[in-house]
């Protein structure tokens, strides 16, 4: 008997060979040219536009729009990514409903704005595709710097410090470039190994060297890199995750969340990997909806979503609890984890209502037991391996100004750094920004 | 219910939304439809002298220009008249005629500068039953190069050499149809007057370039490596078509001889417009070879709902209405003071006002730290941009001063009395009066 969602425990091929494909297809197909003008044709090409102000890497999305409207693709890329590098990638990433979307004009006007994330897929898309690079080197500075981490942040800053003529070397723990956008974004928002091929357009620039498998603590120091280079970029993400602190965490069954999403977006075929009957997804970011959202797709049958305050608080964004929904994923609100019960595997998961008190979030008392054959911990990461002799503020690496760390001649940015909101986004911005002010400080 | 019946230089229609003279109205079968659709009267394709029919291009006729959303604005053609032969022409009249008798059905004509001619052809016009004649003096392209269509149109002394020939040799109304494609359009108007011309009909097309190809170098539409200038029509020359027809309406010389107002009619709102400034009935070709036939039915229910609520029982009642408030500039009032204002609750705060008015015009938008915008009365002068470029209707208005109130721009008390350019002290000529 072949495994369908009924089929108790954690197993493989839940469903129909056939549907993975489906299921894990881009969430939303990119615009043809069609489609793209009529979409174009409704920006207002608004003065000092709101959605500019709303994007954090400040891509001037008027302009761009015109230059689609105006039958130009290739140039609207090439304002896309004078901003944001990885605008590709942010296009299919960025919750532009809470951004530059939720900004536009046209959502105050009618409710529906214009569809700024899926036209600049489309702009970024149209130049990609003739795997051009638009960008030239300066002239060579013959200074070198080292990226400590080739997520978005590191990418960003290196391709930004190569074009001004400096020699990059980027470092990363994983055996692939790409990061959080590589390992840890929902698999149909990043179809067809797009992570991949945006890294090596990226790289086409040259100037920048890939050292892949090495890692602060793991090959590097940071007092080495300073030393042989003249100045160093950190942008090594968080690497750990929050612990439940409820009884019953160590039960088989009981798992990170990204790493859930890191091997599922590294598997080679969908149907060989294991999803529980009965999956509760403990957080309420981006990361538990991606989690759930996957789980649901891999055939679990039962998906839950259990987060401990209300909705409203959720770190994911009304589309992305609306996409969870529409998936068949349940979201429970105002409830934490007591404890997971099971004999040596997760059977169960006993969660207990909170409410908000003036003294902050405190359970109720009251409890109820769900079925949890697997459980996944989204509730946070954590900086992992910061180097000794660095500032940290609030659990990240202290920065001032675009990302200056309390070292000479180290920055930081990204997740691992303070400020910011975790999105890629923001980690390109502080990349670019950072790589602006290393370019300058190596210029004097 | 308004009363949409319209009779026009003694041609009775249920509506007064006729097709104008061009392909829609070619042949018998489009024709038909037209009629079932509910148009009121159509003006039959151009009709040419008996013997072998002209010939059209066998590439593309049309260009076009497209606003937001494609949505088509212009049109140019370089068709010709029918290349379908006189006489089946004239049977297919014939037999829609007598099927539709409550249908107004006007042939348009097209022949040589010769008495001859026109005596040849209006005789077998009158024998289908048609209701009258439309005299195409319009057509910019191709058949002008051969001395007819807006060759005559442009030499006021043709239009009423060949009105008189008609009206002479015929006993059905004649409309002479006028081309745009000329500096005064009283001028010919004036000259249709004095052939005995029953009505004029304008505009016809407009001498245009649609786009140019940029790859071939070609301008469009593009037949075999070359292009050629064509007649312009569509929404977007409603404006110069309104004005047209408003001139010839205000001018003592033409003002009582009938219009059918044709250029851009799209709803039945441009229809009212049309028949406010004086057209009797409106043509229409461009907004149904868009959307088909089908559209007369809003223009019919919109034009009868607009008349109710205004209490106008008949179409005539709207005629020139509007024409006794067409000025020349140097009548308007320089004492009247208006000012911009912008409704809070309705902006979306795109600030396309902002930037119009910075870049372009006065600087009198303020714009806030929070993009609230707003009109800076000491430095506005109404001139009405703000409100055109603004995308959500209503939302900027032009608030009229009071007088007594001081112009915070000028410092001034806005006059109660009415006061132009012609009594105006910065006039030159006022000083040379006194």
């Amino acid at each position: 008997m072949p495994n369908s969602q009924l089929t108790p425990g954690i197993v493989a091929g839940r469903l129909p060979d056939d549907s993975y494909a489906e299921n894990f297809a881009d969430l939303h197909a990119p615009l043809d040219a069609h489609e793209a003008q009529v979409a174009a044709d409704r920006c207002y090409f608004c003065h000092d536009a709101p959605c500019v102000t709303a994007c954090p890497t400040s891509i001037d999305i008027p302009l761009f729009i015109r230059q689609i409207a105006t039958g130009t693709p290739e140039a609207a890329a090439k304002t896309i990514f004078d901003q944001n590098i990885l605008g590709g990638m942010c296009a299919r990433v960025c919750p532009t409903e809470t951004l530059c979307e939720q900004a536009c004009v046209r959502e105050a006007a009618e409710g529906k704005p214009v569809m700024i994330g899926q036209l600049q897929r489309y702009a970024t898309d149209r130049l990609m595709e003739k795997n051009r690079h638009p960008y030239t080197r300066a002239p060579e500075t013959g200074k070198r710097v080292a990226v400590v981490g080739a997520g978005p942040a590191g990418l960003a800053c290196a391709h930004r410090l190569a074009m001004h003529g400096h020699d990059v070397t980027v470092y990363d723990a994983r055996n692939k470039p790409g990061g959080l956008n590589e390992y840890g974004i929902a698999a149909y928002k990043a179809v067809d190994r797009f992570a991949e091929r945006e890294v090596s357009w990226l790289l086409q620039i040259g100037g920048i060297r890939l050292e892949t498998g090495k890692a602060l603590g793991a090959g590097l120091t940071l007092e080495a890199l300073r030393e042989d280079f003249d100045a160093v970029f950190l942008a090594i993400g968080l690497a750990g995750v929050n612990a439940l602190r409820a009884p019953g965490e160590d039960k088989a069954g009981v798992e990170d969340a990204v790493s859930f999403i890191a091997e599922l977006r590294q598997a080679s075929d969908l149907s060989a990997l294991p999803i529980g009957r009965n999956v509760v997804v403990i957080g309420g970011g981006m990361t538990a909806v991606d989690a759930a959202v996957q789980a649901r797709l891999l055939g679990a049958q039962n998906v839950t979503i259990a987060y401990r305050r209300g909705r409203d608080r959720m770190g994911a964004s009304k589309f992305e609890q609306d996409l969870a929904a529409s998936r068949g994923v349940r979201i429970l609100e105002n409830v934490q984890p007591k404890a997971i019960h099971g004999n040596g595997s997760a059977v169960e998961i006993e969660l207990e209502y909170t409410e908000e008190t003036p003294e902050g979030l405190k359970g109720t008392g009251e409890t109820f037991r769900i079925p949890a054959d697997q459980v996944f911990k989204a509730i946070g990461q954590t900086l992992e391996g910061a180097p000794e002799g660095l500032e940290i503020a609030g659990g990240k690496i202290a920065v001032t100004g675009a990302g200056q760390t309390s070292l000479p001649g180290v920055w930081a940015g990204g997740d691992c750094a303070s400020g910011g909101d975790d999105l890629t986004v923001t980690a390109v911005a502080e990349g670019r920004d950072a790589a602006e002010a290393i370019h300058a400080a190596l210029g004097a | 219910m308004a009363d949409l019946s319209s009779t026009f230089v003694g041609i009775k229609s249920p509506n007064p939304f006729w097709l104008a003279s061009a392909p829609p109205t070619d042949k018998e079968y489009n024709v038909r439809r037209a009629f079932e659709a509910g148009w009121g009267g159509v003006v039959w394709k151009t009709l040419g002298a008996e013997g072998p029919p002209v010939v059209n291009v066998n590439g593309p006729r049309y260009g076009a220009i497209w606003g937001a959303d494609r949505r088509l604005l212009g049109l140019n053609n370089i068709e010709l008249i029918t290349d379908r032969p006189l006489e089946v022409n004239l049977r297919e009249i014939k037999s829609v005629k007598r099927d539709y008798p409550d249908r107004a059905l006007v042939v348009s004509l097209m022949v040589p500068c010769e008495e001859a001619a026109w005596k040849a052809i209006l005789p077998l016009v009158e024998e289908t039953g048609a209701d009258g004649v439309e005299l195409n003096f319009g057509c910019p392209h191709g058949m002008a190069e051969r001395g007819m269509g807006s060759a005559v149109g442009q030499v006021p002394e043709y239009i009423e050499m060949v009105t008189r020939w008609v009206k002479q040799n015929s006993r059905m109304p004649c409309i002479v149809k006028l081309t745009p494609n000329i500096t005064d359009i009283r001028k010919p108007a004036e000259a249709a007057a004095r052939g005995g011309a029953d009505a004029v009909s304008l505009i016809n097309t407009i001498n245009s370039i649609t786009s140019v190809n940029l790859d071939e170098m070609c301008p469009e539409p593009m037949i075999d490596g070359q292009g050629s200038h064509g007649g312009y029509c569509g929404p977007a020359v409603k404006p110069i078509a309104l004005n047209m027809v408003a001139e010839i309406a205000r001018n003592p010389e033409t003002a009582n001889i009938p219009i059918s107002g044709i250029g851009g009619v799209t709803t039945w709102r441009d229809a009212a417009e049309f028949i406010s400034l004086g057209a009797g009935n409106v043509q229409v070709c461009t907004a149904a070879m868009t959307y088909g036939f089908k559209i007369v039915q809003e223009m019919i229910s919109g034009l009868s709902q607009w008349m109710d609520e205004k209490g106008y029982a008949s179409v005539d009642e709207v005629v020139g209405r509007a024409v006794p408030k067409v000025k020349d500039w140097q009548d308007l009032n320089l004492n009247y003071v208006a000012k911009a204002s912008i409704n809070q609750d309705d902006c979306i705060k795109c600030g396309r006002c902002f930037a119009a008015c910075e870049d372009t015009s006065h600087q009198a938008i303020a714009m806030s730290e929070d993009r609230t915008f707003t009109v800076k009365d000491d430095e506005c002068v109404a001139c009405n941009l703000c409100v055109n470029v603004c995308p959500v209707e209503g939302c900027i208005t032009m608030v009229p001063m009071k007088p007594g109130e001081v112009d915070p721009r000028t410092g001034e008390v806005v006059k109660e009395e009415y006061g132009n350019w012609q009594t105006h002290p910065n006039n030159p000529a006022v000083w040379a009066a006194e």
